[in-house]
């Protein structure tokens, strides 16, 4: 598998149509879409469709058009500010703990020199990737209630006596970014692994030969050089962050009310559609939410420098 | 990737001096701490289901029970709602495949044609391709669910197998694929010897698409089986799959919801039961499969 080893660019492409007619190239255009046709429907069904249904429900009301007024009744909205204000802490602790910990792991990992060793610890590290959504929640519904925690010590030992303490509000944050951490940071971990090893090992070399420690070439070249993968992972997990939904949900579910139906974005649009039948509220929060993924994906296509277009 | 590392073992040969002694110290304790953090609660949810609720609460965290407990809690669990559980997961493993057939019918000829035929408008759906992968999924399921409840599709299997299909990820790996893979005059040759253009996509192509479909395969089936918020607003009550029904279970449970009057309940290691069953399809798919993360997560980008 070629593509095991390598991440491929794109060849170069100039000129390959020289000499055919029109003719030829137009009736390769119509077959051409008939291999992209199925997928083109997804795309303009569950892609652009359901884009332009919600900005028209955001802008209309009962099928007249109601200018802002769906966002100004959000805004309005008492839990619209507090809700965005829980998105934000959380994205702040996780964002920065994904950022610094992964790169610190990633560089602690490609420094160990035992093949098998590294190789089992990358495992350790990205297998409770597999657990992600509605179970993950669930495990640390476990792992969080002192009663049945492996890890109840350390709990005690925070002053959280009861699985409620562990869910306040206060420190949902953090409870929330300890789950996201575990479930996503081991895969990023290896990608940041495979970029280290794409480093010249010359470069190293040198600035070794020149007196650099581990610490200094972390900081001076790998890290430096980790950029693009660094913003790739925080644009991801930004876009990501901002939809937070199953694990406040299921927390809610589990904490007696502790944690709130309406702790998320998210959770507050689906209570719009599902509680009070708003489907035009719902859909100016979804599409405020789905404008900013949608930006941050633009900027990051065409000026990110990952994707290598023609 | 793994091609640089073959030269790396021996460049700490030299002595270590006691500050880089110090240094290896702690990112060994660093690395040890955050091995623990990931493998402890995958080893806690191994063994719980073999222990009674009181072992749960009693015992020491990884202490083993016995397996007649687990056996116990197998028949808690299938009996809850006359095997409800099993209906969530067959539910589960109907809509991750019935999507995956699709996802592959659709995804490889599509990036086949991106990247190996000229033809008008392929830079535009490349790009927004792109651009719709990087959005979160969750982005677009209540927009998706608003869509699909005016066509009157809620409650449908198809509110999941359709939605689910629809996987831009996969053509975009596939197109990366047949870039690389395949090279053009290979093809140009298939049509000087008179191929017309499916004759070539399935002569061709097709026998050299295996590890595409595979790597396809892993990321539209993992992420599907671990969706929870779509199927959750489109699909409620019998029709969830497991992820949903998961959630649905923690309701029963008297541990945590005490106010709960429920005729039949669930004990917490049944739920612990329910949790490892739930993940089991992927977290076996994900023990072979760290290269295809890799691939799959890198794909699309040039070198760091």
């Amino acid at each position: 598998m070629t593509i095991d080893t390598e991440i491929p660019a794109r060849p170069a492409r100039g000129g390959r149509l020289a000499g055919r007619t029109g003719h030829a190239e137009a009736a390769q255009s119509r077959i051409a879409w008939l291999f992209v046709g199925p997928y083109t429907l997804f795309l303009l069904a569950f892609g652009l469709l359901p884009l332009i249904y919600t900005i028209y429900l955001a802008f209309t009301k009962r099928g007249a058009f109601a200018g802002i007024s769906n966002f100004l009744k959000v805004f309005k909205d008492y839990r619209f500010l507090p809700a965005v204000e829980h998105v934000g802490l959380y994205l702040a602790v996780w964002l920065v703990s994904l950022v610094v910990l992964v790169v610190l792991l990633a560089v602690i990992v490609h420094a160990i020199g035992v093949r098998w060793l590294s190789t089992t610890v990358r495992f350790v590290f990205y297998i409770p990737g597999a657990v992600a959504g509605a179970s993950s929640v669930m495990l640390w519904l476990f792992v969080l209630d002192p009663t049945v925690s492996p890890v109840a010590f350390i709990l005690h030992g925070l002053g959280l006596n009861s699985f409620v303490e562990a869910v306040q509000a206060d420190r949902l944050p953090v409870v929330l970014a300890v789950i996201a951490f575990w479930t996503g940071a081991g895969g990023w971990i290896v990608v940041m692994y495979g970029a280290l090893n794409n480093i010249s090992r010359e470069v190293i070399e040198a600035a070794r030969i020149d007196g650099a420690g581990p610490i200094r070439i972390a900081w001076s070249i790998q890290i430096p050089l980790l950029r693009k993968w660094i913003s790739y992972m925080v644009i991801l997990s930004f876009a990501g962050g901002t939809q937070l939904f199953v694990e406040p949900r299921v927390l809610a579910q589990a904490s007696r009310g502790v944690v709130s139906q309406d702790y998320s974005l998210n959770q507050l649009a689906f209570l719009y559609a599902f509680k009070q039948s708003d489907f035009n509220g719902s859909a100016a929060i979804s599409l405020m939410l789905l404008i900013v993924a949608l930006v941050l994906s633009v900027a990051f296509v065409f000026r990110g420098g990952l994707f290598e277009r023609n | 990737m793994s091609g640089t590392d073959h030269g790396r073992r021996n460049r700490d040969a030299a002595p270590p001096s006691p500050g880089s002694w110090l240094g290896r110290v702690l990112a060994t304790l660093v690395l040890t701490a955050f091995a623990l953090f990931f493998i402890v609660p995958l080893a806690w949810l191994l063994l719980a289901p073999t222990k009674t609720d009181r072992e749960l609460l009693l015992d020491p965290p990884f202490s083993i029970g016995t397996l007649s407990t687990l056996v116990d809690n197998w028949t808690s669990l299938l009996a809850f709602q006359r095997g409800l559980l099993w209906v969530w997961l067959a539910n589960s493993a109907f809509y991750c495949l019935a999507a995956l057939a699709i996802t592959l019918a659709i995804s490889i000829p599509a990036g086949y044609a991106l990247a190996l035929i000229e033809f008008r408008g392929r830079k535009t759906l490349l790009a927004v391709t792109l651009v719709v992968m990087l959005i979160p999924s969750t982005a677009l399921v209540l927009p998706i669910f608003l869509e699909l409840s005016a066509v009157r599709l809620i409650g449908n299997p198809l509110a999941a197998i359709l939605p689910f299909s629809f996987f831009p990820f996969g053509v975009y790996l596939t197109y990366i694929y047949f870039s690389t893979a395949i090279s053009r005059d290979l093809l140009d040759a298939a049509r000087i010897d008179g191929a017309n253009e499916f004759q070539v996509f399935l002569k061709v192509a097709m026998p050299l698409a295996t590890p595409v479909i595979a790597l396809v395969g892993f990321f539209s089936f993992t992420s599907n089986w671990n969706n929870y918020f779509l199927p959750y607003v489109t699909l409620p009550g019998r029709k969830s799959p497991i992820q949903v029904g998961l959630a649905e279970l923690l309701s029963n449970v008297p541990a945590f919801n005490p106010t709960n009057a429920a005729s039949t309940t669930i004990s917490l290691s049944a739920l612990a039961l329910a949790t490892l069953i739930a993940v089991a399809p992927v977290l076996i798919v994900f023990m072979f499969a760290q290269r295809f993360l890799v691939t799959g997560m890198t794909a699309g980008g040039t070198k760091g």
